[in-house]
């Protein structure tokens, strides 16, 4: 598979046009509202787009390789007990907490947020931002 | 299922260490850590057992710089190699674009390599890959032990047990002391550069 201006995989294609509209999602929608850091990452761990705040110095690739594998596990669990999967996947911590969110059968958006953001207001904007990247393609 | 960035013009790659559990996949990785401490910027990650077994994998990011103009990050991992971690080792094999599969050389292990191997041919089949068709090194490690009066398979056993249909490169190695650890990754980096070559055009 080869696009000469597109970002090509074995299994699914991102044009540059795309890629830009998902980072402007990313930062109009979840940095505006107060996130730290969003990510949108594949199943296999790689990072597809991100965007932060400019004040965090978290090691992203190491981060997206453990949420794919968590996500993963997580996801396999839920088939272990007879769920479809498990909706809710958060990890509250004391200063920065990480959200994840399931966009499609290849993607995973990934939020880290600190205390000014609530739960709420922002599985509110992670479902709105979800939704604006499923509509990119 | 190596992501190809245009716009940043960079690509992330896959390659997974596997092989039976004990074989000497983390060491590999540990080795190639300490090796190019400089040059690895982040730490790396493993999930292990407090036995220092590998639980689910070891994750070590590597920048190896400009190819063809695009800034390539090779992602390390290895897999658990004991039987029973099995659901967690297919996990990691997700978007895998090259391999290497680390034999253990010693006598009694000869089985344990040989099951290993099928092993991921059948796990490579769930994601629809071929073990014949993925870039794919091996490694018969532990070369070392000879050394101290164990038993080990010589090569053209290994060669004759694991690499037969297969034909793939191959090395002797030793994890311990770093002997043709770095050539067997060159080398499965190389090979999965070439099959992803046609996408970075
Ligand atoms: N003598 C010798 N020992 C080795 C070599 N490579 C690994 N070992 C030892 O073998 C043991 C297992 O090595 P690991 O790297 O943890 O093996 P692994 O394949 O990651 O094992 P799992 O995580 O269980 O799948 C450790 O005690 C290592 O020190 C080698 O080349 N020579
Ligand atoms: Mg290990």
């Amino acid at each position: 598979m080869g696009y000469d201006d597109n970002v090509s995989f074995t299994d699914y294609t991102l044009g540059q046009d795309q890629l830009e509209r998902i980072e402007t999602v990313l930062g109009e929608d979840l940095i505006k509202s107060g996130v730290h850091n969003a990510l949108l990452i594949d199943m296999a761990g790689n990072i597809i787009a991100k965007s932060d705040n400019g004040s965090c110095e978290h090691d992203l690739y190491s981060l997206a390789a453990l949420a794919s594998a968590n996500f993963a596990a997580v996801d396999t669990m839920a088939k272990i007990v007879g769920e479809e999967e498990f909706s809710l996947l958060f990890h509250k911590g004391e200063k920065e907490s990480i959200h994840f969110s399931k966009v499609n059968n290849e993607f995973l958006l990934i939020t880290i947020f600190g205390k000014a953001v609530s739960l709420g207001l922002l599985r509110l904007k992670v479902a709105e931002a979800v939704e604006k990247i499923n509509a990119v393609w | 299922m190596a992501f190809v960035n245009m716009k940043s013009k960079e690509v992330q790659a896959k390659i997974v260490y596997y092989g039976p559990g004990r074989g000497g996949k983390t060491t590999n990785l540990e080795y190639i850590y300490k090796k190019f401490r400089e040059r690895i910027k982040s730490d790396m990650v493993s999930i292990k057992t407090h036995g220092d077994r590998t639980l689910f994998f070891d994750f070590l990011p590597f920048d190896i710089g400009k190819i063809m103009g695009y800034d390539v990050k090779v992602q390390l991992y290895t897999v658990p190699g004991q039987v029973k971690y099995d659901a967690t080792r297919r996990l990691v094999l997700k978007g895998v674009d090259g391999m290497v599969f680390v034999a253990d050389s010693q006598v009694e292990q000869r089985k344990k390599n040989i099951l290993s191997l099928k092993n991921l041919q059948e796990n490579l089949a769930i994601y629809k890959k071929s073990i014949f068709k993925i870039p794919l090194v091996l490694q018969y490690n532990k070369r070392d032990l000879e050394n101290e009066g164990i038993p080990i398979l010589p090569m053209e056993t290994l060669e004759q047990d694991l690499n037969s249909q297969l034909k793939v490169p191959s090395f002797p190695a030793s994890a311990a002391t770093g002997e043709n650890v770095v050539p067997t990754m060159k080398k499965i980096i190389s090979l999965t550069m070439t099959s992803l070559q046609s996408v970075m055009k």
